[in-house]
């Protein structure tokens, strides 16, 4: 048996109960829906990038289980005031740390996301982790159809 | 209680309980550590060692193509396919074992009778109509026929119970209603419908009736001469039997006028490139080489179910079903979605605060298996005001002690979220 904890952080806890940067964005220049139809997860993504290609500000809205809701509460907090290709980069370590079999990927700008080391696991629940970074890069993307993870 | 001998003549009684138990070898397995406890029968049952001999030993003795061979094996696999035929009949009580056509499941039994009689009797602004509480399978099928025709589709609503109101059927069934089609026993509440006072109510307007009975087979006893339908379906892995075969069973009449619904080998009689003619129900609804071993499989798992007895299903499943309420009435921060006035097998819940995903992985570590989700009854989730339940279901193999289980794995849900 995996210990549930390695799971479910105390951080994890926390954003999923009160989410941080949740809201609209008057700001908002770039956004996308994401939706995992197998749970019923829901996820948007507002994002205003200014034109030297920081992100200035991030929020998410949406509604699903608690990894889910504080994979989207971190990342917006850990990527507020990154480059858009830094965001490339973690997303990249960041899919690798919950979804491969490999080693997990060490420093290369995870900071606070190293708490979803646990999510690799359960398999059942890579998609709750990753769909807001799904979501968010077809918010940086542009474009407009919704991102489904099936 | 008592069981069938590989030969299939002298049968000899289970001693109890424990002894149904023990025919089912997955459930003698420890997962994280612990034994395994299954509540996700409603998902797809577990299987006794009879079916799974006898789907071996079809691929070990007497593996062969069916209505083909002369030789030995392909008549001894063909009498024993055909065979099942007449167990499914007695099984439903259908009078006529040639009305039972081997699918591969309940979802394409319902499109079978979707993309047949449903096409040629369902118009322009004509109405199919089904119920709020339906799985995807039969919802979509309908819906999909009535984009295709330009009819519309009605629906049977629920109430906050689970129950459906049925007191105003007679605006919801009118002249222009050609097909009714609902589920006998909720898959996501469990609730058992009154689905005969629909079924009469749609043949006094003359609408075909169809019965998807995936949830209702293995656990209460299914008559179609009482029930009056016209089609029942029904899949063999939820009633102990094989994935991927299922039962159409539709009156032999209606079967007779129907046309074909897939074209290939087996379903004809003659053919050649002017004209080809057609093989007598129910063979013209089997196009293809069939899932042979399915159907063997499923004819076990008839058999299990007589040798079980549902007397002896209906009165273990009930008590097993009353004392879990109850425990999960006591559990604080649980509610129960869903109080129909009859139930079957099935109890769906949530946890104040707490995300039914998080729930199930959590129930899992804890070597419990339950679904969480929305039970491909999406609208109805929609109808509770919930994105997903957890859903314990229970079939006879289950103990009491499980129920134990399954409570103090909510109770460490509660405790992580605490
Ligand atoms: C009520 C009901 N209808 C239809 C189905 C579909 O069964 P199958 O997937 O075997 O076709 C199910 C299965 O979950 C069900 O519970």
């Amino acid at each position: 048996m995996n210990d549930i904890r390695e799971l479910y952080q105390d951080m994890i806890l926390d954003h999923s109960r009160s989410p941080r940067n949740y809201g609209p964005l008057d700001r908002e220049n770039h956004s996308a829906q994401g939706h995992n139809p197998l749970c019923g997860d829901d996820v948007s993504i507002h994002i205003y990038r200014n034109s030297a290609g920081v992100i200035e500000e991030i929020t998410f809205e949406g509604s699903g289980c608690a990894i889910s809701t504080a994979s989207a509460s971190i990342l917006t907090g850990v990527l507020k005031g990154r480059l858009e290709e830094d965001v490339r980069l973690i997303f990249s370590s960041f899919r690798k740390m919950v979804a491969d079999d490999g080693e997990v990927p060490s420093g290369e700008g995870l900071g606070k996301l190293a708490v979803f080391s646990g999510v690799r696991q359960y398999p059942a629940r890579i998609k709750c982790a990753t769909l807001c970074w799904h979501t968010l890069i077809q918010a940086l993307d542009g474009k407009m159809e919704e991102v489904s993870t099936e | 209680m008592s069981r069938r001998s590989p030969t299939g003549e002298s049968r000899v009684p289970f001693a109890d309980l424990a002894e149904v138990r023990s025919q089912f070898p997955c459930l003698q397995q420890q997962i994280h550590g612990k034994q395994l406890i299954y509540l996700d029968s409603a998902a797809t049952s577990q299987k006794p060692s009879q079916v799974i001999e006898a789907v071996d030993s079809y691929y070990r003795e007497y593996c062969s193509n069916v209505h083909r061979g002369v030789h030995t094996l392909s008549e001894r696999a063909t009498s024993r396919y055909e065979g099942v035929r007449p167990k499914v009949a007695v099984l439903i009580n259908a009078p006529d074992p040639h009305s039972v056509i081997f699918t591969r499941s309940t979802t394409e039994g319902i499109n079978l009778v979707a993309r047949t009689i449903g096409r040629s009797r369902v118009g322009e602004g004509d109405e199919v109509l089904i119920s709020a509480m339906e799985h995807h399978a039969n919802i979509v099928p309908w819906q999909m026929l009535c984009e295709e025709q330009g009819a519309i589709l009605r629906v049977i609503p629920c109430d906050e119970n689970g129950d459906l109101i049925l007191n105003d059927l007679g605006s919801l069934i009118t002249d222009r209603t050609k097909v009714v089609s609902v589920g006998y026993v909720s898959n996501a509440v469990g609730t058992r419908h009154d689905v005969k006072k629909i079924i009469s109510a749609a043949r006094t307007r003359g609408a075909i009736t169809l019965i998807d009975a995936a949830q209702a087979i293995s656990h209460i006893p299914v008559d179609v001469e009482d029930l009056g339908c016209d089609f029942l379906a029904f899949s063999g892995h939820k009633m102990y039997g094989p994935t991927g075969i299922g039962v159409l069973w539709g009156r032999k009449e209606l079967l007779d006028q129907m046309s074909p619904w897939q074209g290939g080998g087996d379903m004809i009689r003659t053919v050649s490139f002017e004209r080809t003619t057609y093989a007598d129900t129910p063979w013209k609804f089997e196009a293809g080489t069939p899932n042979i071993a399915g159907v063997i499989g499923l004819g076990a798992a008839v058999d299990f179910l007589n040798d079980v007895g549902f007397e002896t299903i209906q009165e273990h499943e009930s008590q097993l079903v009353a004392e879990a309420m109850a425990r999960l009435d006591q559990v604080e921060g649980l509610s129960i979605i869903g109080r129909p006035s009859h139930r079957i097998s099935v109890i769906s819940f949530i946890l104040d605060g707490i995300h039914p995903h998080d729930a199930g992985t959590i129930i899992d570590q804890h070597s419990v298996a339950i679904r969480a989700g929305h039970h491909c009854a999406m609208p109805l989730m929609k109808h509770f005001g919930v994105p997903a339940t957890i859903r314990a279901s229970f079939a006879v193999y289950n103990t009491h002690d499980e129920i134990e289980a399954l409570t103090s794995a909510i109770e460490s849900v509660k405790a992580v979220f605490r």
